[in-house]
């Protein structure tokens, strides 16, 4: 009797392995191979890691759920490439934690975005959507202009980041602040440091105000990086061919 | 007691469980002074404090509880914590439902709805609010209010863990209302449905481990020879979840004291990563769970056994074998490997069968009884929703071939497919559940109206209806708009333009919300008199009446 | 590598999969199976009455 008992309680342990197995061997075939096959993710030159100021506009991006109406992932049709620009490369977003290529277009895609429209016509589409775009159904982020950019953590930013494989140097952390701020100051004194740590890094008042670095500067800096760091027009995808 | 002890699976009976809770309750209480003490953001600073509360009033719970002297009954089921799933259930229910005709009318009317200066109002925040609480606030009390329910019976065996059931129930709902702030001030992740950031994962871990040793526990104990086919969709369910929920939450938080933290993957790994996660969310939070409901209560509520307990294993294995490989059709046409889309592509077509299996078992039992659906529309609802199950897993292996996904995704049919599936498949079902459930746990004859539950059933089909015929046209709408040519080869439309040519469609869809909620409201009501003992006599009366009359 | 992981993934992956799937189809078909399915389906509908005043025991 005993026995018998325990025959089927090990029965639900059994079950629970069994089901384990099952289910992680379809995680594992699939997932796995994305680590160590190289021909994942493309040689291309030009992807950097965010520049303090545009990390701080990628958590202002993510904190307003950006990513539920906008995607940032432009697929290789006729109509999207001559809509949004050249599809998107993995090697593009190879320092996205987490990615954000979204799942759906309330809103048009964005992983082209930056170049695109000018600093002021981003903070007008911002600060109220229907001022510029009548028929938008976009919520207005009116607060970001007013709300001072909250970067007391921007070291510790930038070291989780480099914790999970985003290749910052100690010399980035050590100037992340003072690379945000020189980042929205033309004149400033590392200048020409802080285009060497983030080459091709647009500097500029973003949000027109001086009198402070707002939330507003963060989020325009972002949208603005978005897409360009890799030169298409020296780019080859032959030499990609897996 | 000496004879309970004896038995291998009542390891409650020496007070592990109030030892283990009140160790969580004391070390959950010291971390959460420590972190509002030590905040590096405000929002940190928050949610510490209201940990803390919930520490100090599960502390004064446990206290109170030992104090009164209560003892169990070790002879009879733990349904007391069925009844506050129960009650969970409704209270979320209509909680998420009235959030998605909020964000509804939202985009159907933009210059109403949004506030430029409250953050906490627009649609990026309130979307996870939504989802959240329809998929793991309702979906999730119901699926842990009838596992517990089903488990027991079909085990004939009292729940395992003594109070550990109770620590599942509020944990779980307070890993809801830490998610439910954190999403309106800000805090997410931005992983589509494992939105909460890193300490309300690791808090849901510690509860889900509870969720699987109360469920295996009970199964271990049990009195039957076999564990009854719906206990294994659960516990696939229960299983399953765990993995998916510990692989896509891995992150570095920025500072043990801080709520942000960045994902441990990037780009198309973590894409990959979060669809494995998302899909299997679809496939075994609001399909495996849900299929165990469908399992034990149409059965039951047909008052027959299932249609073919060949053809239930055959659905298990392979539906929990294919659905985890079918992640991979969200990324069709992405930056991802052509031959990982490739795989997720044949898995999710080959899913078509299992599906439909179960869908057939499902609505197979009613075989000899179909007389039943005109005379109780609660079985009418559990067999409706089955019906939806089988249409979505019809139209999703259909979504998921390449070419019919480069028109749907990034559209409006997405959102109406998943409807479908949401609220005709897991609504529909876990309606009929919870009207079973009432009268059964309160011990009452009948349900207070049965007149309320057609209502309650024609106006949410009709919102059903509505919502994913309107999410239909203005889907493929869009998406044909998207890739449409004018003579001279340019692009047609503006985005903008496809935008405006929605509006009305988005209309239409928050109506066939606002009936879905209105109906979730008239159940409230019919379950609230259902628990008190009402009855509408004169309704019963009638039916007495009729079926005393002679047939014609 | 992909090479080498496909074919390998192409013919004994099918391999396994038919085989898992034969044993799945042979211990749902097997008649010495039968009985013990034909009590098990009957649990839900003999787990006790649900609707009389005394359901909580467990039988």
């Amino acid at each position: 009797m005993l026995n018998r008992h325990e025959i089927f309680e090990k029965r639900g342990l059994l079950l629970t392995v069994a089901i384990l197995v099952v289910v992680a061997i379809g995680g594992v075939v699939e997932i796995a191979p994305l680590f160590y096959l190289e021909s994942t993710i493309e040689k291309v030159k030009g992807v950097r890691p965010y520049s303090p100021l545009e990390l701080a506009g990628r958590n202002i991006y993510i904190r307003e759920g950006c990513y539920t109406c906008h995607s940032q992932m432009v697929r290789p049709l006729r109509d999207e490439v001559e809509r949004y620009g050249h599809y998107s490369l993995a090697a593009e977003s190879m320092y996205d934690h987490p990615f954000q290529w979204g799942s759906k277009r309330s809103g048009p895609d964005l992983a082209r975005v930056g170049g695109k429209y000018s600093d002021a016509w981003h903070q007008q589409h911002l600060v109220d959507p229907r001022s510029v775009v009548p028929e938008s159904i976009m919520p207005p982020y009116a607060f970001l202009d007013e709300r001072p950019l909250d970067y007391s953590q921007v070291e510790a930013w930038l070291k989780a980041n480099r914790a999970v494989g985003v290749p910052y140097t100690d010399e980035m952390i050590e100037n992340a602040k003072a690379d945000l701020e020189a980042q929205v100051d033309p004149f400033s004194d590392i200048y020409d440091e802080f285009l060497a740590r983030y080459p091709n890094a647009q500097i500029r008042d973003f949000d027109g105000d001086a009198r402070q670095i707002s939330e507003m500067d963060a989020m325009i800096a972002y949208l603005q990086v978005l897409g360009t760091m890799v030169n298409f027009s020296t780019y080859e995808p032959e030499e990609n061919y897996r | 007691m000496s004879e309970n002890r004896a038995h291998p699976g009542n390891g409650s009976d020496t007070g592990g469980d109030v030892m283990l809770i009140a160790v969580i309750l004391v070390v959950g209480a010291l971390w959460s002074l420590f972190t509002a003490a030590r905040a590096t953001d405000p929002l940190m600073a928050a949610h510490a404090v209201m940990f803390l509360v919930a520490t100090v009033l599960g502390g004064f719970a446990l206290v109170s509880h030992l104090s009164s002297g209560y003892v169990a009954d070790r002879n009879a089921y733990e349904m007391g914590v069925v009844k506050a799933g129960v009650f969970a259930s409704v209270f979320w229910g209509i909680a998420g439902f009235l959030v998605g005709v909020i964000i509804a009318a939202q985009l159907a009317f933009p210059s109403l709805l949004y506030f430029p200066d409250l953050a906490w109002t627009n649609f990026g925040r309130l979307r996870p609010l939504h989802t959240s609480a329809v998929i793991f606030a309702f979906g999730g009390n119901v699926l842990i209010a009838t596992s517990f329910y089903v488990v027991q019976r079909t085990s004939r065996a009292r729940l395992w863990g003594g109070l550990t059931p109770w620590f599942v129930f509020w944990g779980y709902n307070l890993f809801i209302v830490i998610a439910a702030t954190g999403y309106l001030m800000g805090i997410t992740q931005s992983k589509e449905y494992a939105e909460p950031e890193w300490y309300a994962d690791i808090w849901l871990t510690i509860v889900w481990v509870a969720y699987l040793l109360v469920f295996l526990g009970t199964l271990l104990k049990r009195k039957e020879p076999h564990i009854y086919v719906a206990n294994w969709f659960f516990l696939a369910f229960i299983v399953t979840v765990a993995m998916l929920h510990i692989v896509n939450n891995l992150a570095v938080p920025v500072s043990l004291t801080g709520s942000k933290s960045y994902s441990l993957f990037a780009g198309v790994q973590d894409a990959l990563t979060q669809w494995w996660y998302g899909h299997n969310a679809v496939g075994f939070f609001l399909t495996a769970g849900f299929l165990g409901i469908m399992y034990y209560f149409i059965p039951k509520k047909a008052e027959r056994p299932v249609y073919s307990y060949r053809l239930s294993i055959v659905h298990f294995w392979s539906l929990i074998f294919l659905y985890i490989w079918a992640g991979p059709h969200h990324l069709h046409y992405t930056a991802l490997p052509e031959w990982a889309q490739t795989l997720g592509m044949t898995f999710s077509i080959m899913l078509w069968m299992p599906s439909w299996g179960g869908m057939i078992n499902g609505l197979m039992t009613l075989s000899g009884a179909w007389d039943k659906l005109r005379t109780d529309p609660v079985l009418r609802m559990m067999v409706v929703s089955v019906a939806f199950y089988g249409m979505s897993t019809f139209e999703g292996p259909l979504m998921s071939i390449r070419s019919v996904n480069s028109l749907s995704h990034y559209t409006d049919w997405t959102i109406g497919h998943v409807h479908s599936g949401a609220l005709g498949w897991v609504g529909y079902i876990s309606f009929g559940a919870l009207y079973c459930l009432v009268p059964w746990l309160w011990k009452r004859k009948a349900l207070y109206s049965r007149a309320l539950v057609e209502w309650h059933f024609w106006i949410s089909t009709l919102g059903i209806l509505l919502y994913i015929t309107s999410m239909w046209v203005s889907g493929i709408m869009q998406g044909l708009m998207w890739r449409a040519y004018n003579e001279f080869g340019f692009l047609e439309f503006s985005f903008v333009e496809t935008v405006e040519a929605m509006h009305p469609y988005y209309i239409i869809r928050m109506l066939g919300g606002l009936l879905f909620l209105i109906g979730s409201f008239v159940m409230a009501y019919n379950l609230w008199r259902t628990a008190k003992g009402d009855i509408r006599e004169k309704e019963y009366a009638r039916d007495a009446a009729l079926a005393a009359a002679p047939a014609e | 590598m992909y090479e080498t992981l496909a074919s390998f993934a192409q013919t004994w992956g099918l391999v396994l999969f038919v085989v898992a799937f034969a044993l799945v189809l042979i211990y749902a078909l097997n008649p010495r199976n039968q009985s013990k399915f034909d009590a098990a389906k009957r649990i839900p509908l003999e787990d006790g009455p649900v609707e009389s005043e005394d359901d909580t025991d467990v039988r």
